[in-house]
């Protein structure tokens, strides 16, 4: 940076040439422009949601229809690309199809969990005293279950379905958020700007707006992204305990269960399934990586 | 020192011109301030003691001078400008703005009291939003108080411009781009958004190496004489404060000790720990060494000071009535130059009090 010492002697000469100027989010994108893995694994994470959005068009068969005459059928089977499965249905419709619950089943918890609870983090965080205690300790307590446990017991009390599920997760992920909602405030909350963003006049909404969130959004949508991977998982495995997606709707973790079955005649089939939840979480976590080491400057 | 670069003579900054209480009013009258930190332990968080961070302070600021505050570390310096700026809340006071008692039935609001009285914080860093371009961070202020947005982002291109930085360059720049010096400068800048009349500043040149420190004084000297400021200029280095103020106050474990006209506490300091304070600075002469500690020891316990006089316990002069009863600044009404001191008052009954 030659610009910085040396202008404040003098004004720098008008003729001088500066380099251009980025905003945060600019200069995040820039970063990751020359990140490859992140890039390929973003395009991959593109590809599964266009094939999951386009599952309509694009699927050869039925998703529920089953053709009973030709169970279990390995991949290249008559028309089944991928095979057949247990109920004589077609696997590569079914995995289309499937690929729109388990998306779902992973970004939607997450995000109604970001906005709940990174808003009760904030304001955990900001107000501090006993506001922040009463809303800590209540998290701490639905802290306090193994969250897969947790996911299992709600749903199960709520019964099943594809809602309740999502329910279930988004409560799950609610306290982790927050605290780190809560701890990226309190960090900020002390610092000096905010008091002289005080001594400006400005009210408490106006404060968080302007000078909180900007400091807070980032790690909390840093670690938001790397749950939508677990979000998946547990979505499945939900789906596998019979507590998420009801039969006959295909899902991945629906699909792995109703396939374990026939794993010492067809185990390819099995695998299907668990290589697409496989493939979708590594590239949610990779990308979330990605994204935290871009965003991860000196501010 | 050249001279600052992009002065914008055709469309000059505001200069808040307002002065209700006439010249011979004092901008600010502290009356009284305290501030007693509590401090809590056990299961309970019973309240076990208090930290007497600012302990009934009374002073006034003259209009367009600049009133420097010195003290060793944990005085309560820096805590008395967060009281002043009503940053934390005090526990007494009375605080008249320009005639003005603040937030009280006619005076003057907390909001009016802030659009006219605004703070250079010490840390340069820690002051400015890292999220937040610059321009963003002095326009914030203005916007606050009802400014269009168009509006208040030229004004803090003028501010930019008049505290040396060109806007077109800085601008939109984020903090961890910019220098300490050029921080400090953007922090000054957005003080000065709201068209204050009192700028309180906290430190703001000490974290600054000396070349840069001077260029920011000279700027503060400027902008004294542009914009029509009063300054409480608070700082921990005597030669800086001496440079730059009217009158100083030195602070000693939560009081005032002494308080006069610059020339006069340098010169002919009347509280031993005011001398103590001179004596430690180094001298540019190498033949005028200093070979012994001036003062000796820490500061005392806040939470349990020390009984009478708070320097008792440090002071060469100590006796009886020190410990016995506590010295007060204006034992000698109408002076110019009081001093917290039983020597300074001949009815105290010190042996040395002056006669």
């Amino acid at each position: 940076m030659s610009v910085a010492s040396l202008s404040d002697l003098s004004a720098a000469p008008p003729t001088e040439k500066l380099p251009p100027v980025r905003g945060y989010w600019a200069s995040v994108g820039n970063r990751l422009r020359y990140d490859y893995l992140t890039i390929f694994f973003l395009s991959v994470i593109a590809i599964i949601v266009v094939l999951a959005i386009l599952a309509p068009l694009i699927a050869p068969f039925d998703p529920t229809k089953s053709h009973m005459a030709y169970r279990l059928k390995p991949p290249g089977f008559r028309n089944f690309m991928l095979g057949t499965d247990e109920l004589g249905r077609d696997m590569l419709s079914r995995l289309l199809w499937g690929g729109r619950t388990s998306l779902l089943m992973g970004i939607f918890p997450v995000l109604l969990a970001t906005l709940v609870g990174g808003s009760l983090g904030v304001a955990a965080g900001f107000m501090g005293g006993r506001t922040n205690t009463f809303i800590m300790r209540t998290m701490d307590v639905v802290f306090a279950f193994p969250s897969v446990l947790l996911a299992v017991a709600i749903s199960g009390t709520l019964g099943g379905g594809a809602k309740n599920g999502m329910l279930a997760l988004t409560l799950v992920f609610i306290p982790s958020i927050c605290r780190v909602a809560e701890s990226a405030t309190t960090q900020v909350r002390g610092l000096d700007f905010v008091e002289a963003a005080r001594a400006s006049g400005g009210s408490t909404l106006s404060i968080v707006r302007t000078h909180i969130l900007g400091n807070v959004l980032g790690p909390v949508f840093i670690f938001a992204s790397s749950l939508i991977s677990v979000s998946i998982l547990l979505g499945s495995g939900l789906s596998f305990l019979g507590l998420g997606v009801e039969p006959p709707t295909p899902d991945w973790g629906l699909m792995l269960s109703t396939l374990r079955a026939g794993i010492y005649t067809q185990p390819l089939l099995c695998a299907l399934p668990g290589a697409a939840i496989f493939i979708t979480s590594l590239s949610f976590n990779l990308v979330s990586d990605g994204l935290r080491q871009a965003m991860d400057v000196k501010a | 020192m050249k001279p600052m670069a992009e002065r914008d003579f055709a469309n000059p900054l505001p200069i808040n011109t307002a002065d209700r209480g006439g010249r011979q009013q004092p901008m600010l009258l502290v009356q009284s301030l305290k501030k007693h930190f509590p401090v809590k332990s056990g299961l309970l968080q019973r309240q076990k003691g208090a930290v007497r961070a600012v302990d009934n302070i009374s002073f006034s600021v003259l209009k367009g001078e600049t009133l420097g505050i010195v003290g060793e570390s944990g005085c309560g310096k820096s805590t008395l400008a967060r009281l002043l700026m009503h940053l934390i809340t005090a526990d007494a006071c009375t605080l008249v703005f320009d005639g003005d008692p603040v937030s009280e039935i006619r005076g003057i609001t907390l909001r009016d009291l802030r659009k006219n009285m605004q703070m250079v914080f010490q840390d340069s860093y820690s002051s400015l939003n890292p999220r937040l371009p610059i321009r963003n961070t002095i326009a914030y202020g203005p916007v606050v108080h009802g400014m269009a947005k168009s509006d208040a982002e030229r004004l803090a291109n003028d501010l930019l411009n008049r505290v040396g930085l060109r806007s077109e360059i800085y601008g939109a720049r984020y903090p961890h781009e910019l220098s300490g010096g050029q921080k400090q400068r953007v922090n000054i800048a957005r003080a000065l958004a709201l068209t204050p009349r009192v700028l309180i500043l906290d430190e703001a040149v000490s974290a600054l190496d000396k070349s840069v420190e001077a260029q920011v004084l000279n700027l503060l000297n400027e902008l004294k004489r542009d914009f029509n400021l009063t300054y409480l200029f608070i700082s921990h280095d005597l030669n800086v404060v001496q440079y730059i103020s009217d009158r100083v106050l030195v602070m000693y474990l939560g009081q005032v000790v002494e308080i006069g006209p610059v020339e006069e506490i340098y010169g002919n300091p009347r509280h031993p720990y005011t001398r103590a304070l001179l004596q430690s600075r180094l001298s540019m002469n190498p033949a005028e060494r200093v070979t012994e500690p001036p003062i000796g020891g820490d500061p005392p316990n806040p939470i349990n000071p020390p009984s009478g006089c708070r320097f008792r316990t440090r002071c060469i002069f100590a006796e009886g009535v020190c410990e016995a009863s506590q010295p007060t600044l204006d034992a000698v009404t109408g002076d110019r130059h009081p001093a917290a001191c039983h020597m300074t008052d001949p009815m105290s009954g010190h042996t040395k009090a002056a006669a």
